[in-house]
């Protein structure tokens, strides 16, 4: 690389510090003129956090040997080690909101009666913080770190990768504040209002480039497979943010905005994000992170190269249709659902194929299932991937979904692809990530990441199987006559008999919420670079790479 | 095709991956725009009057579609359970819609007219005290909180500008609708009514004075799937999906 370059002053640092100060300059206006508290509350976050980072560009243009942000491993590392950081903050603070309100519907009481703890109000807050904060995180370290190495080039640009982080946590707060003050456009998962969703997509663009910039420096001829499936993500969340959240705010100094669809088109458009959220943020994103960080951990090639591209092109394909299964037998016309349903069944041949691809690059290495922890969580994660997408299928076919739609077997479908999916997969690669990022030799433990994976699938198997339970019962009490005719129950006798599981799942939230906090107690020693406990039970990979001859030895 | 050429161009990479992603959302949304018999064809629709447009905005303000759908099937107990299944005319001014994914609460398509208003006032503040094995949160607060003429009417002034009908008259009479539906006996009623045909009036909260949060509410949930004259409407003919 061109060292002489990297060592002067750059032009980008006045852009940098030029972008951050306008953005200072319209976040503190949006503080002081928004009539909005919350709105207002927000101009300052944001007016704030630009301001902190113009003078952070500004400092680093006037001190005498400027950080260029390049790594000893010639990588741009910092932002993907913020995101890493944030991940694990968000996870926590994302389980915990979720267990809170398991809580809540066991013991009301635990509503408090107030606008900002109210359930309506937390369960934006736990969706968006664990499917956008936790997982976005995840999905933007570990695409930069993969991107870098596949490609075996930088980052483009010294701030552009940083304005992606930081720009999207300030989206997170902003959203994730904005509930608790009621600030919500009120469609699932797309709950942001008008001025956090066009900052979004800014960040997103940005993120875009960085990721193709990278891809256009690349010294491999062939862009690596992961690299597809983060591609095809990136682009597709911005078409699915872009068209889902088109409003027009009430003025440009109030919160309230108005989504430009109405009625049936609206449900439409929301649940074809709405289920694309799934699949292409919280899947394809993640089927990313398996095609790099399993064959790189277990040490063996990639299972089969057809299969993961019928896998690709199947699965980006099959699942944009598979939205009108949330609308069976609906006010959506026959057509549209009949649409989702059919290729709802045929995705789950694509989502198996890529089952078997990840798990079948263990050939050669099973045994490092019993060894590794790490290689357990990240196997565990496919299992549970092919689980949730056996089930996705048969829940999409109009007689099952007749049962199971509005009732808890739909939550506990969702989490048993979150928790046990996408959040087993990303504590996988955190704990692959972390030591190769700060430079140790190991995880500060190995022993904390067995703990962590038993406690958390524990608690995932707890409340999967209570929200089958309560499901399917609540479901069958709906629909259950008595001998003369008459519907069986009230609604109130349906959700009296739900308590139990309930507790249940409740309990199985906080054995998962305790296996994060182990994550984050085991991530900060290896961070802080305490001497590792067990360095010798855990596997050459588990060394930065600078390391990992030294640590053979 | 060799899929190297793919591996090694991103940009065409991109552009590949992005067709193949917009093909299935073309293909079920668009058409909804277009096809005639998308939204039935029915009597009595009408945008929401001033007073439950507020408290619609209260119910996604505080998040009521998560464990309330407004969506009943077209299943048989539901239909025997919450009333006539739902007509996407009925949602076809919803900005957003309120489906909802989730009964952990019972539906509420059609709750208008099934309990008082002064049951509905009790049961916001407090469930337990007329439910007694219920979840719900309490929303006592909204008893408080006054809602804000002015701002309703710029509301008004937005849907307009995307599709609902709502004519400049009702726009600037938005402040004087508020206190007509909450005060029956005053003499604006009669004109407010010929602008909301069907609009239930009355004093929601039982408290005098500006109206509340609490008001706006129970005046949209009481409307909530009472519009459409089920007596006149044919599942047949240019209805039939």
């Amino acid at each position: 690389m061109a060292t002489a370059r990297v060592e002067q002053r750059s032009p980008s640092d006045v852009l940098a510090i030029l972008v951050a100060a306008c953005l200072t300059a319209l976040g503190l206006t949006i503080w002081a003129i928004s009539p909005d508290a919350g709105m207002s509350f927000h101009g300052l976050v944001f007016g704030a956090a630009a301001g902190a980072s113009a003078l952070y560009v500004a400092g680093q243009l006037y001190s005498g040997s400027p950080d260029r942000g390049i790594d000893a491993s010639g990588y741009i590392d910092g932002p993907i080690r913020f995101a890493t950081l944030a991940a694990v903050f968000w996870g926590i603070a994302g389980f915990l909101v979720g267990d809170i309100i398991a809580w809540q519907l066991a013991f009301p009481a635990l509503n408090f009666d107030l606008p900002w703890t109210s359930f309506g109000r937390l369960r934006p807050l736990h969706t968006s913080a664990v499917i956008f904060a936790f997982g976005g995180n995840v999905l933007i370290a570990t695409s930069l770190y993969v991107v870098q190495r596949t490609s075996q080039a930088r980052l483009p640009g010294r701030w552009a990768p940083w304005f992606v982080v930081l720009g999207y946590n300030v989206f997170i707060v902003m959203a994730g504040t904005g509930y608790l003050f009621g600030i919500t456009g009120g469609k699932e998962y797309a709950e942001p209002e008008w001025y956090a969703d066009l900052w979004l997509a800014v960040v997103w663009v940005v993120y875009l480039l960085v990721f193709l910039g990278t891809l256009w420096k690349r010294k491999e001829p062939h862009i690596y497979v992961a690299n597809w499936f983060y591609l095809a993500f990136i682009v597709t969340v911005a078409m699915l943010h872009i068209v889902n959240n088109l409003a027009l705010p009430v003025s440009w100094l109030e919160p309230k905005s108005y989504t430009i669809y109405a009625g049936v088109q609206d449900a439409m458009t929301q649940w074809w994000y709405g289920h694309n959220a799934v699949g292409f943020f919280l899947t394809a994103g993640f089927l990313g992170i398996m095609y790099y960080f399993i064959p790189k951990r277990v040490e063996r090639p990639v299972y089969s190269y057809r299969l993961s591209i019928v896998h690709f092109w199947t699965l980006i394909f099959l699942y944009i249709w598979a939205g009108p299964h949330h609308l069976h037998y609906t006010a959506l016309p026959e057509w549209a659902q009949t649409l989702g349903m059919t290729f709802s069944i045929i995705l789950w041949m694509p989502s198996w194929g890529g089952m078997i691809n990840g798990l079948m690059t263990l050939s050669g290495a099973w045994d490092k299932l019993r060894t590794d922890p790490v290689v357990r969580l990240l196997v565990v994660s496919v299992a549970f991937y092919g689980m949730s997408t056996f089930e996705g299928p048969l829940m999409s076919i109009k007689s099952v979904n007749a049962l199971s739609h509005y009732t808890d077997w739909t939550i506990g479908h969702v989490h048993s692809g979150a928790l046990g999916w996408v959040a087993m997969v990303s504590f996988g690669a955190i704990y692959c990530l972390v030591p190769w990022l700060w430079n140790r030799k190991a995880l500060y433990s190995s022993k904390l990441v067995e703990w962590h994976f038993w406690i958390s699938t524990i608690g995932i198997l707890l409340y999967i199987t209570a929200m089958w339970v309560s499901g399917i019962m609540q479901g069958l009490m709906w629909r259950a006559y008595d001998k003369l005719g008459f519907l069986s129950y009230s609604f109130i006798e349906t959700s009296e008999a739900m308590h139990p599981y309930y507790v249940i799942r409740a309990v199985g939230g906080l054995l998962f919420v305790i296996g994060s906090l182990i994550m984050a107690y085991n991530i900060w020693r290896t961070v802080r670079g305490d001497e590792p406990l067990d360095a010798h039970d855990q596997p050459r990979v588990a060394a930065a790479p600078a390391l990992r001859l030294q640590a053979a030895e | 095709m060799d899929h190297g050429v793919l591996e090694r161009n991103s940009m065409l990479l991109l552009v590949c991956a992005l067709i193949v992603v917009s093909i299935g959302g073309i293909v079920q949304i668009a058409p909804l725009f277009w096809i005639d018999s998308t939204i039935e064809k029915v009597k009595g629709m009408r945008p929401y009057a001033p007073l439950e447009l507020a408290g619609r905005d209260i119910y996604v303000r505080e998040g009521c579609y998560n464990c309330h759908s407004q969506m009943i099937r077209t299943l048989k107990d539901e239909v025997e359970r919450y009333g006539h299944y739902s007509l996407a005319a009925e949602s076809m001014y919803d900005h957003p819609f309120q489906w909802g994914s989730k009964r952990t609460g019972p539906d509420l398509a059609r709750v208008g007219g099934k309990y008082s208003d002064q049951w509905h006032v009790e049961h916001l503040k407090d469930p337990r005290a007329v439910v007694s094995g219920s979840i719900m949160p309490g929303y006592p607060w909204l008893s408080d909180a006054k809602v804000d003429g002015e701002q309703i009417s710029r509301r008004m002034a937005t849907l307009k500008a995307i599709g609902v009908p709502y004519s400049d008259e009702m726009i600037a009479s938005a402040k004087t609708d508020f206190a007509a539906q909450t005060s029956p006996d005053a003499e604006t009623v009669k004109a407010f009514l010929n602008r909301y045909p069907k609009a239930r009036t009355g004093n929601f909260d039982g408290v005098d004075g500006e109206p509340t949060e609490m008001d706006a509410m129970v005046a949209y949930l009481q409307m909530l799937g009472t519009l459409v004259d089920f007596a006149s409407f044919d599942a047949a003919g240019p209805n039939l999906r």
